[in-house]
């Protein structure tokens, strides 16, 4: 479990995060959603380390991200995996090396045992044929596959994703979507997944954080954003005509 | 101005403090560094051999052409050919163009992986990612730069002796007895350690400028330019005191 507790962030005088308090629960997949500019890209990155916040504190579990040393946060972040948003693979490195990558650098098997294990990953996000291409070969959908593949390699206890969907067509969407939640549960691992794609907060949001203007606004599942009366959320997951109409079809049968 | 200039100081010393940690893994180092052996040594020996035979080839034309004459002993031209390479070109000019061809594009594969992220997703990972993408190519280029060197001036002494055979601008004994002229081990090695500095500089501040590249392609691109003319000017700067230092 990641426990958020009182956060607040600013850049040069302009506060991006206000008191922000969350705990994204283990085994679950859980979604940080709001507008573009909302602040959610500086929460997921204050939670994985790479911004310190101004004030509040992070735990892993227990363990203050906030007050450790850097040994320490070396040493926890090897239990990170993180998908980025525009996936992040090393260009000169083949696939197979990209998800061998931190098996190389922090694990102590052997050559064989880690190719094994990075075959597996490969393999657990449907890559097997395209071990020996390189990211510019492999499609948008791909690449975020094989993202996921080299984020999963280590056994991760917490995973996160910023934008997983970013860039990609509704149908991959949903493939991508598919593959976090269920890595999720086969690991339980704890999973923070940073998105605006409203099919992923509906198909996939167990526990789901609503930031407005850096403040947390609304917190819920799937099920409860179909029925919050919390305008701003309806205002941003429902804002076109269509998904308005769609809401108040799905209310009433509901009701 | 001059704050900035404090202030990137600092930076880069914090970067190199960094950078110059023991590497998590020694075979990924191993790795990395025979790649950039590759990449930034063995890949600018053509050039580096190419330049050096025409300039090694011009000067000698232009000492026989227009210094030598009459009162002047005729191992004039070979013996100036071999002192301007050993003592500047196959060091200090070699590097200004080691500058542009290897600074450029240090900065430039840096930047790239730090505007897609490849930089943060070392981070999170728990890899120090300026010892892992910095150190091997400092360790690089320091090491294969004396390899340089020998081959400029080696390829500067042919240019001179294709003068001879292929233009009969001077003849090959005179030019022979010039290069054998007076000749002075401590030059080479003059050449060499100045080398080391210069390919220090590259290596670090090109990586530096491609480190801290923030924004899109159009700043990996100004800072690929910077690291270039700041690598270009320090070693201008860092020659006046070797040669000072070293002389």
């Amino acid at each position: 479990m990641i426990a958020v507790e009182n956060i607040s962030k600013s850049f040069d005088g302009r506060q991006v995060l206000h008191d922000i308090s969350v705990e994204f629960l283990n085994g679950r997949t859980n979604l940080i959603i709001g507008q573009s500019g909302s602040g959610k890209t500086v929460l997921l990155n204050s939670i994985v380390g790479l911004h310190q916040p101004d004030s509040g504190h992070i735990y892993y579990d227990g363990r203050d991200i906030t007050v450790m040393s850097k040994k320490e946060r070396t040493m926890l972040r090897r239990e990170i995996g993180m998908l980025f948003q525009g996936s992040a693979l090393f260009d000169s490195m083949t696939l197979l090396e990209n998800v061998m990558f931190p098996l190389d650098m922090f694990s102590d098997k052997s050559y064989k045992e880690r190719k094994a294990r990075a075959m597996l990953c490969i393999d657990r996000v449907n890559l097997l044929g395209s071990e020996y291409k390189h990211p510019a070969e492999l499609s948008g959908g791909m690449q975020k596959r094989a993202a996921i593949a080299r984020a999963i390699a280590m056994e991760p206890r917490y995973l996160f994703c910023d934008e997983p969907n970013s860039g990609l067509d509704p149908k991959t969407s949903l493939v991508i979507d598919k593959l976090i939640s269920e890595i999720t549960h086969e690991n339980n691992i704890t999973t923070i997944v940073n998105t605006h794609d409203m099919n992923s907060v509906i198909g996939i949001g167990e526990n789901i954080l609503f930031i407005n203007n850096g403040a947390a606004a609304w917190q819920g599942n799937s099920k409860e954003v179909l029925t919050s009366n919390n305008k701003m959320l309806n205002d941003f997951v429902f804002a076109s005509e269509f998904s308005k109409q769609l809401r108040q079809d799905i209310l009433a049968n509901i009701h | 101005m001059i704050r900035k200039m404090l202030q990137s100081l600092g930076e880069y010393l914090l970067l190199m403090a960094r950078t110059f940690q023991r590497p998590e893994r020694m075979r990924m180092f191993l790795k990395q560094y025979y790649k950039e052996m590759m990449a930034l040594g063995i890949n600018s020996v053509g050039i580096v051999l190419l330049i050096s035979l025409f300039i090694g080839a011009v000067i000698c034309i232009q000492i026989k052409l227009n210094i030598q004459s009459a009162w002047m002993p005729s191992w004039v031209s070979g013996y100036t050919t071999r002192e301007i390479m050993m003592l500047e070109f196959s060091s200090a000019i070699m590097c200004l163009i080691l500058a542009g061809k290897v600074g450029s594009n240090i900065a430039s594969e840096i930047g790239t992986m730090r505007i897609t992220q490849q930089i943060d997703a070392l981070d999170i990972m728990g890899v120090n990612s300026a010892s892992y993408l910095i150190l091997p190519k400092v360790a690089a280029l320091v090491s294969f730069i004396p390899i340089l060197v020998t081959f400029s001036v080696a390829a500067g002494i042919v240019g001179a002796y294709c003068t001879a055979y292929l233009a009969n601008i001077i003849t090959p004994a005179d030019l022979t007895l010039g290069l054998q002229h007076s000749f002075t081990p401590w030059y080479f090695w003059m050449g060499v350690i100045k080398s080391l500095f210069f390919a220090f500089i590259i290596a670090s501040v090109s990586s530096y400028y491609g480190y801290n590249v923030k924004g899109g392609s159009i700043e990996v691109g100004k800072a690929s330019t910077s690291a270039v003319v700041s690598c270009s000017v320090l070693i201008l700067f860092s020659d006046i005191f070797l040669t000072q230092l070293l002389s």
